[in-house]
């Protein structure tokens, strides 16, 4: 999982921000999925109707797991593939270094999967002597790096092509200072193509799992996952559970929404049915809980598991933009992450729910229509009852909602207010209105409230 | 299986009963012409449609491209359509498939809306065949193009025959550095739709 | 005549009255009998957006007994009646009066275009003008179909700001990107949240926007208090100041 940030969000996104023209140009770049899914979306007339569908195909999925699950392990091992159970991420890792290990594998490519990231996977096989490689081309160069993605879709947006230039100049060999994306995919197809001849196993994640033909279906642009999984004679396949959709022409529904939000393709280059394992070679599917469990029984996070991870969150997410993946230190950073990450770790993740502006962009570009800012406000409430508040911040809001309780005690605080604000010297207000004063002005406060105006014109009392 | 039961139990306990499957309607897109729509979404993915009568000059418009004309190691899977320098079904290591330049496949369904199309799984000896060359060419007939998923999906009817197979949008690409667009990332580096009829 | 309680957000109260001076007049203007009810304080808002939902419901339950009696409650801010709308519902879902108050309560322009039936506001206003569309107003209260959503197309802020004379509505890059103003996010976030105000403000400004106006004055404090830092020339006004017209 490489090194995830210590940082607590403020610092990190501050860290972040602090390089303006460089976070211009991150943010940029992620507006610019933002106005391809726009784009791609605005063709379909029937846009809001498909996300409609997809909410309510996958309320229907989770409401009813536990028989889609088995059926989808029957239509699986009808097919010749065989279905593991994983309770966690261990039982995970420790089920396919065994299923390696059987095979005498030492050689293992890998497509993109979320879930095998937030196993930790990688580290785990690489300390049992698996050399691990991650296909997807922005996986590998982050696997270079030795850091985690920064999106989930595009795990190096967070990087300048000199700066991969560099990286490939190091690890590749290619020419120094070279740094055209078409060249420097080249070498990535060259060096890969052969970890994928080399290779005795292929792993992949899972978009979606068919119950009712126990299909897994991989979706790709750069074909990696078919790559991957075409050579070497076992396919191991891990997936969330919340991944089953009931029936095969469901998909009709979710491809046309994925790609679209995700990048604005309007599907992705191949889109794999897997069914069964090719002939002469085994399939392997790791159903992995990990939390997943308790989490369909914790209303309104429950609906974080319909996500199906194309990160148009993180996209539109002013917020996220501005502070760079890494900066939420998890797998899936953004609005999802910071809704699922306190699910798993409540006081570790604390500060993630407090990472928005509510804003609502999120929810409003979800393919699956999931309340992401209403789940972060829940989550904020539930953090404070837990105690994973700020202290002061708690002390300053529950003083002043004191307050408030009354109209008298709130007049008299207003006018104090307003006259502090109106005779203290500038400086001293600016220093004591803290992080507000640093690159703004205070307001400046009127004489005379609007109630007391009102009571003067209106003569009430 | 102790996991299994364990995991079941958990979300037995936790699912909440919710809302009916919804009924999958007021979905579909329609289009006057779905063989010029077509045409617009392979170019919009990447890939090139060549509309030709029969499979004659299926055979005569793909040996006229640059990637036929180039290639030296060529498997089709569509009889009379490309000069096949081998048989795909004779190769029992799919490793030996690296270096081939085209493969020449067929295409079952193709969609309108997005320029995908189904290869059967069940045609293809093996599945490298569709990302180790470097073109690939697929066959399509006319009368095998639906306007959008939906359709695709009612017509291979997954459920009801579950196998395997894949939809094909396009040549393999990818924009991982700085979103700059490369067709060619593992896969094809081309993609042609040959449209017959 | 449509009676209404003029509900005015706090910081509203204390630090801008002319906008609630000018939502009142506007009100008027168009035929309303408006009383300000004066045991009114806070919403709750601050408190229930940070998770301090204890000490929010005093404060909701307070609101709805102070405004229970009135046919219309209208206020100058989309934030604070997204509060009451959407909310309430789960603070304080026991109260008696929680659903006739919620059907009751309006943001300003939303009452003028959906109650009043307003769609042409007289009056001048011979500036450019950039709209800032905050979030809530349009998220929460969708008074306009949002650049995220595939709905047909509508804008009832715009729609009454176009209505003016001699008005000229420039639209920024983003036409609906948050400010970055969240609340207490504009503290515990800092960097991020002014950086995403002044994108804002550069963007307001590439759109040549003289005056950036809009419906939650939060949003706009926010925005002024970086203009004013970097001695930007745009000037502020809330969406009431500028539909009377004032200081054109």
């Amino acid at each position: 999982m490489g090194h995830l940030t210590t940082l607590t969000h403020p610092e990190a996104a501050a860290r972040f921000a602090a390089d303006e023209p460089r976070t211009h140009w991150h943010d940029d770049s992620l507006w610019f999925m933002r106005v391809k899914r726009d784009r791609a979306a605005a063709q379909v007339p029937e846009w809001e109707r498909l996300r409609e569908l997809a909410e309510g195909i996958k309320a229907y999925a989770l409401a009813n797991l536990p028989a889609l699950l088995e059926q989808f392990e029957k239509n699986a091992a009808a097919a010749g593939a065989t279905v593991h159970w994983a309770r966690d991420a261990a039982d995970h890792n420790r089920i396919v270094h065994e299923l390696l290990f059987a095979k005498g594998v030492t050689r293992l490519v890998k497509s993109k999967s979320m879930l095998t990231e937030e196993c930790g996977l990688n580290p785990y096989l690489e300390a049992r002597g698996i050399e691990v490689v991650d296909t997807d081309l922005g996986e590998r160069i982050v696997q270079f790096r030795n850091e985690p993605p920064s999106h989930i879709v595009l795990p190096a947006i967070h990087l300048k092509k000199e700066e991969i230039g560099e990286l490939f100049h190091e690890k590749l060999g290619t020419d120094k200072g070279a740094s055209d994306p078409k060249y420097l995919t080249e070498a990535a197809r060259g060096h890969l193509r052969q970890k994928f001849l080399q290779a005795q196993a292929g792993l992949t994640g899972v978009n979606f799992a068919l119950a009712d033909t126990g299909a897994v279906v991989v979706c790709t642009n750069e074909g990696n996952a078919d790559m991957g999984t075409s050579l070497p004679p076992l396919h191991i396949a891990c997936m969330g559970l919340e991944k089953i959709v009931p029936r095969a022409e469901d998909l009709g529904v979710f491809l046309r929404l994925l790609a679209r939000s995700a990048t604005g393709q309007p599907v992705t280059t191949y889109s794999t049915h897997f069914h069964g394992p090719r002939r002469g070679s085994e399939l392997h599917i790791v159903i992995v809980d990990n939390g997943r469990s308790a989490l369909l029984g914790r209303d309104p996070y429950r609906r974080a598991l319909s996500c199906i991870r194309c990160g148009a969150c993180m996209n539109t997410c002013p917020v996220f933009r501005r502070s760079g993946g890494h900066s939420y230190g998890v797998t899936v950073p953004g609005p999802i992450g910071s809704v699922l990450a306190p699910t798993i770790d409540a006081k570790a993740h604390a500060a993630l729910p407090f990472a928005s502006t509510l804003c609502g962009s999120c929810a409003d570009v979800c393919p699956v229509r999931i309340d992401l800012h209403h789940q972060l406000l829940a989550w904020r409430g539930d953090l404070v009852k837990a105690g994973h508040g700020s202290a002061g911040k708690s002390l300053a809001l529950r003083f002043t909602a004191w307050l408030f309780a009354s109209p008298a005690r709130y007049a008299l605080a207003g006018r104090l207010m307003r006259l502090a604000l109106r005779v203290l010297p500038a400086g001293l207000m600016r220093s004591l209105a803290g992080p507000w004063g640093r690159q703004r002005e205070l307001p400046v406060a009127p004489a005379e409230s609007f109630r007391d105006s009102y009571r003067r014109t209106h003569g009430r009392a | 299986m102790a996991a299994r039961e364990e995991i079941l139990a958990a979300l037995r306990r936790n699912a909440q009963p919710g809302a009916p499957r919804p009924v999958v309607d007021g979905v579909g897109a329609r289009f006057p012409d779905l063989a010029a729509r077509l045409a617009e979404a392979v170019t919009a993915v990447g890939g090139t449609l060549v509309r030709v009568p029969d499979l004659a000059a299926a055979d005569a418009a793909l040996r006229a491209l640059p990637i036929h004309q180039g290639a030296k190691r060529i498997a089709s899977l569509v009889p009379g359509v490309g000069a096949a320098s081998f048989d795909p079904a004779t190769v029992t290591d799919p490793h030996e498939l690296e270096g081939l330049d085209l493969s020449v496949l067929p295409g079952s369904i193709a969609v309108a809306e997005n320029g995908a199309v189904w290869i059967e799984g069940a045609k293809l000896p093996h599945h490298a065949l569709v990302v180790i060359p470097e073109h690939v060419a697929l066959v399509v007939n006319v009368a095998d193009i639906v306007p959008d998923l939906h359709a695709a999906y009612a017509r291979l009817d997954l459920a009801g025959r579950p196998r395997w197979g894949l939809f094909m949008a396009g040549p393999s690409k990818t924009a991982d550095i700085e979103q700059s667009l490369v067709i060619g990332a593992h896969g094809a580096r081309s993609l042609v739709v040959l449209l017959v009829g | 005549m449509p009676m209404v309680a003029l509900f005015v957000p706090c910081y509203v109260d204390q630090l801008y009255p002319q906008v609630a001076e000018a939502t009142l007049r506007l009100l008027e203007r168009h035929g309303c009998t408006v009383e300000f009810p004066e045991a009114q304080t806070c919403c709750g808002q601050p408190m229930s957006n940070s998770g301090e939902t204890a000490a929010a419901v005093p404060l909701c339950n307070h609101f709805l007994d102070v405004f229970e009696r009135y046919q219309y409650v209208v206020a100058p801010s989309g934030s604070c009646v997204g509060m009451v709308r959407h909310q309430f519902s789960t603070l304080v879902p026991g109260h008696p009066a929680l659903e006739k108050v919620q059907a009751a309560t309006y943001e300003l322009c939303e009452f003028l275009h959906d109650v009043l039936g307003v769609r042409q506001v007289k009056g001048r206003f011979e500036k450019k003008v950039g709209l800032h569309r905050s979030c809530h107003a349009q998220r929460e209260l969708r008074l306009a179909s949002g650049s995220e959503r595939q709905v047909a197309p509508f804008d009832k802020v715009k729609t009454l700001l176009g209505s003016l004379e001699g008005i000229t509505l420039v639209e920024p890059a983003r036409t609906d990107e948050c400010c970055g103003f969240g609340g207490t996010f504009a503290v515990g976030e800092e960097a991020v949240s002014c950086l995403m105000g002044r994108d804002r403000l550069d963007q307001q400004a590439a759109a040549g926007a003289e005056v950036i106006t809009g419906v939650d004055m939060s949003c706009l404090m926010h925005l002024e208090g970086l203009a004013r830092r970097e001695g930007r020339p745009v000037r502020i006004m809330h969406a009431a100041q500028v539909l009377l017209g004032e200081g054109a």
